[in-house]
């Protein structure tokens, strides 16, 4: 076999182990599915009625916040999912197993990419029960097969972009608490974004910022390929972001891996 | 199996150095181990042990000084070493989620050996190792001798012939303990050549053709067990008398012996064995004097450190924590 064919068979292997360890802690990927739906029921029949009454156009009402809610939601899902990511990433950093990895003769990446695959697959599921609760409780998306692909596309360059992160964040924290705290900050994003309301009810300085993070450009590209309205040049801003994010997030964990096995 | 005569080194350092940031752990060390054969390194906490493995394993670059294991290049050619050798550590590298067999199955699927071959050696290692029934519960619920078989098989999943054994026995229970002993010399029956890392001078001596003492990032002293125990005057019989009389005319009659006239004891150099107790006790019946109480010596680390280094174990060493050893 040639080296990138063993990269791929090794990374596979690790991915397994990720599936396994996911099975193994259930607990762990129910509060990751559990959060967002909370959320939503929340949102939807605690604020959902005052907050419908404020979207854009005026005199909407709860089933019209349910449709504006859930792209931002879907991004929540996967912030949630990379706090799970940083966990198991700095769980296993703390324990020797690495170190036997690292003394066989088996490509450095598919450890990391064991992790990334592993944390791609929980966060659609995440989102994918998201939705499912979602379109139950009267979530109606307008979308065509291609643009439903077209939002998966995004959802997964968005997933892999906090997923790379998450890793990075993981290698770097001492211990698996301070794992579970880092990524904290991409839980709030959503919020400080149009995920939630629109950006421009928000006061200036937070107006500004809200419309300049990545989570505004990537919720405004999926609101408009799910339910129509206006994406302009969210789509190759968002692209970009998470194209960047990915690129620089792999790189720092690669560094970070290197670095934390050289100790 | 052909009996070879094995002398191609498995190991050869030369000049190696090695230090975190100012502080020094490894300083000028010179080593050859033999193919096929046992080579211990004894040493208290804190010596530059695990260093030292965690250096010839490919874990953390060497400082300096020129490395060759199973005939490569450390430096250069670190991926072929990875694949001739296996790791032990002191600290447990099993996944605590999965299973004793999935653990196993892990290390066939990294080693690529085919699905068949893969469940063969599995099932030879479950039940080489003693692992039966629980090798379907998670290792997470293992006990300690059980989870260091269970480390040790899996780094047995790809026939390395080198092994690298950090502390195999530390923390374990006497029965555990004797169990990894058993499993080593099986290792060695079958040609496999073990570095050894350990701090009980019996446990080197039980297993070792050659053991080296590390002290403070250096060797002090190497040779064969024999070699090395010659040279350490530690080994005594203790003997304990009712009353002064007792004691001085045991004194007389066992020339060579040392005496405490508070505690009513003597100590008579022995290195233990039952011909040269057996030739002592005869003595002291002859001349009939009761003894009260009896004990035996056998040298230890202490002993080794006093002999070798002119002071015993530091309390610097000896209080270096595993935190230390990472």
């Amino acid at each position: 076999m040639t080296s990138l064919a063993y990269t791929l068979t090794d990374s596979a292997t690790m991915f397994r182990r990720q599936l396994r360890h996911i099975q193994r802690y259930p607990s762990l990927t129910g509060m990751l599915i559990g959060m967002p739906v909370v959320l939503l029921l929340l949102f939807v029949y605690v604020f959902g009625e005052t907050l419908g009454a404020g979207l854009p156009g005026g005199g909407g009402d709860r089933s019209a916040y349910v449709n504006y809610l859930v792209p931002g939601l879907l991004l929540f899902a996967a912030s949630g999912a990379a706090q799970g990511t940083a966990i198991s990433m700095a769980m296993d950093m703390t324990e020797g197993i690495i170190d036997r990895f690292r003394t066989m003769a088996i490509s450095r990446a598919s450890v990391l990419t064991g992790h990334v695959l592993g944390s791609l697959l929980q966060t659609a599921l995440c989102m994918a029960v998201l939705l499912g609760v979602a379109l139950a409780i009267g979530f109606r998306p307008t979308a065509t097969p291609l643009e439903w692909l077209a939002a998966a596309g995004v959802l997964l360059a968005a997933g892999f972009a906090l997923t790379w992160l998450s890793v990075a964040l993981g290698l770097i924290s001492d211990s698996v608490e301070t794992a579970s705290n880092t990524p904290m900050f991409l839980i709030l994003l959503p919020f400080l974004g149009s995920g939630f309301v629109p950006t421009d009810t928000m006061p200036t300085v937070l107006r500004w910022f809200a419309d300049y993070q990545p989570f505004t450009p990537v919720t405004e590209t999926l609101r408009g390929l799910l339910l129509g309205s206006g994406i302009g040049a969210s789509a190759l801003i968002s692209l970009a972001w998470c194209a960047v994010i990915s690129l620089l997030s792999y790189l720092w964990a690669k560094r970070a891996f290197r670095r934390r096995a050289a100790r | 199996m052909t009996v070879t005569t094995a002398t191609r080194p498995a190991i050869s350092v030369s000049g190696l150095r090695k230090s975190f940031g100012d502080k020094v752990v490894l300083d000028g060390i010179d080593l050859v181990v033999t193919e096929g054969t046992v080579f211990s390194l004894l040493g208290p906490n804190g010596a530059g042990k695990t260093t030292m493995v965690r250096i010839l394993s490919t874990l953390v670059p060497a400082g300096g000084g020129s490395i060759r294991v199973a005939g490569h290049d450390l430096a250069k050619e670190p991926d072929a070493v990875r694949a001739a050798i296996g790791v032990t550590g002191q600290f447990s590298a099993v996944d605590n989620l999965l299973t004793g067999e999935e653990n196993l199955k892990l290390m066939a699927d990294l080693h690529h050996l085919g699905r068949v071959d893969g469940r063969r050696r599995i099932a030879q290692l479950v039940e080489r190792f003693d692992l039966g029934e629980m090798a379907r519960k998670p290792a997470s619920v293992y006990s300690g001798g059980m989870r260091r078989r269970l480390d040790l098989a899996m780094t047995l999943v790809g026939e390395p012939r080198l092994i690298f054994l950090d502390e195999p026995t530390t923390g374990l229970d006497p029965r555990s303990r004797h169990a990894m002993w058993q499993i080593i010399r099986g290792l060695v029956a079958d040609g496999v050549t073990i570095f050894l890392t350990t701090q009980y001078l019996d446990e080197a001596d039980q297993l070792a053709d050659r053991i080296a003492v590390l002290d403070h990032g250096r060797i002090v002293v190497e040779g064969t067990p024999d070699e090395l125990k010659s040279r350490i005057p530690g080994g005594h019989i203790l003997l304990r008398f009712g009353d002064p009389t007792a004691l001085h005319t045991a004194a007389r009659v066992l020339a060579a012996a040392q005496i405490d006239d508070d505690a009513l004891t003597l100590q008579v150099p022995s290195d233990g064995d039952v011909r040269s107790l057996r030739a002592v006790l005869d003595r002291l019946d002859d001349a009939q004097i009761e003894v009260d109480r009896l004990s035996i010596h056998t040298p230890d680390l202490d002993d080794v450190f006093f002999a070798f280094t002119g002071t015993p174990v530091t309390a610097a060493t000896a209080d270096a924590t595993t935190g230390g050893n990472r």
